[in-house]
């Protein structure tokens, strides 16, 4: 048996459920009441979502308490840089989030989940799929501008050899960094 | 016709079973010795990315899952394979290559990718940032140890 039959199965058994996710400040991307909808539309959503702002981080925890020390370095990297008004969006389920009436819970039929999810290696931890939306298997990610710029391996490297000054430059944000070294010299 | 199949499976050892009953019984907690997937992480990147030189390191045992877990890993890989690529691509190749184990057992893959002349003049392996306990609150992780397991 093969893993997408098997990931469907599991799906099959269990029902698929997906989370919308509310932002790290408590603003939620769409004030809806519960629906369903399809996973084209969660697919959608996230286009949106990375494109509303110029930086946005999919993490596990909020900047105020990074939950994983590889969302944390991306924080940390960030805040180096006087990058401080980011979008951010929490992976982690807990009961809180989940009752929460703030929250959209969707819950996707298991056809609708295998019918959007056929065709990803990475079936059923989707989160609310953004793995699958950025075709990148672990979290963090980061978006500048709407593009995936990398986790935190590519924005650790970035910022040891310059790179990530020159980035912010490109959205318009001027890094601390820059700034204290000017003020050095 | 086999289908291909990832094997997260710990190997039963039959050859024991005569003179200790309870060996095919693996609990959780015990380390295997084989490493089944670190092992295929290793061949996969020899096999795709032809390194110069590759390290393969287990970092399961700084987070937040039990002892001898296979779910979060390092890895250093030097391939000429990576000349003129951007670093998003070059861990995209990677991540290609581990597409199967990523979307088991793996849950972290931390990755340095560099070229023969990088590694030449910083010949240095990162070091992955303090556990913040995650894994924990994770579920997903919960359902990847089960696929190591299993």
């Amino acid at each position: 048996m093969n893993s997408l039959i098997r990931n469907t199965a599991r799906c099959l058994r269990s029902g698929a459920a997906v989370y919308i996710p509310r932002q790290a400040d408590g603003r939620v991307w769409t004030s809806s009441a519960r629906f369903l909808c399809a996973a084209a539309d969660i697919q959608k959503a996230l286009g949106d979502i990375v494109q509303k702002d110029k930086v946005v981080v999919f993490m596990k925890g909020t900047p105020a308490q990074p939950m994983c020390g590889f969302s944390n370095a991306v924080v940390q990297i960030l805040r180096m840089h006087g990058v401080d008004d980011y979008a951010s969006y929490n992976v982690l389920e807990d009961s809180e989030l989940r009752e929460a009436p703030n929250v959209t819970l969707v819950k996707m039929t298991s056809l609708d989940w295998n019918a959007a999810f056929s065709n990803q290696h990475n079936n059923k931890d989707n989160f609310f799929g953004v793995k699958a939306f950025s075709n990148w298997p672990t979290i963090p990610q980061v978006y500048f501008s709407g593009e995936f710029v990398g986790g935190c391996d590519i924005l650790l490297q970035m910022h040891q050899n310059g790179d990530m000054v020159e980035e912010l430059k490109k959205l318009g944000i001027s890094s601390s960094l820059l700034e204290a070294e000017k003020e050095s010299k | 016709m086999l289908p291909s199949v990832l094997r997260c499976v710990r190997p039963v050892s039959t050859s024991l079973s005569l003179s200790r009953p309870l060996a095919h019984f693996r609990p959780h907690m015990d380390p295997d010795p084989s490493r089944p997937v670190e092992r295929s992480i290793r061949t996969k990147l020899t096999d795709q990315l032809t390194p110069d030189h590759l390290e393969v390191h287990n970092e399961s045992h700084m987070h937040a899952v039990p002892p001898g877990s296979e779910s979060h890993f390092r890895v250093l890989v030097v391939s000429s394979q990576f000349e003129g690529l951007p670093l998003i691509k070059r861990h995209r190749l990677v991540n290609e290559a581990l597409k199967e184990e990523l979307s088991s057992c793996v849950h972290a893959l931390a990755i340095q990718a560099k070229t023969p002349e990088q590694w030449g003049s910083n010949p240095s392996l990162a070091k992955s940032p303090p556990c913040l306990g995650g894994s924990r609150g994770d579920h997903t992780v919960e359902e990847k140890l089960k696929a190591g397991r299993e």
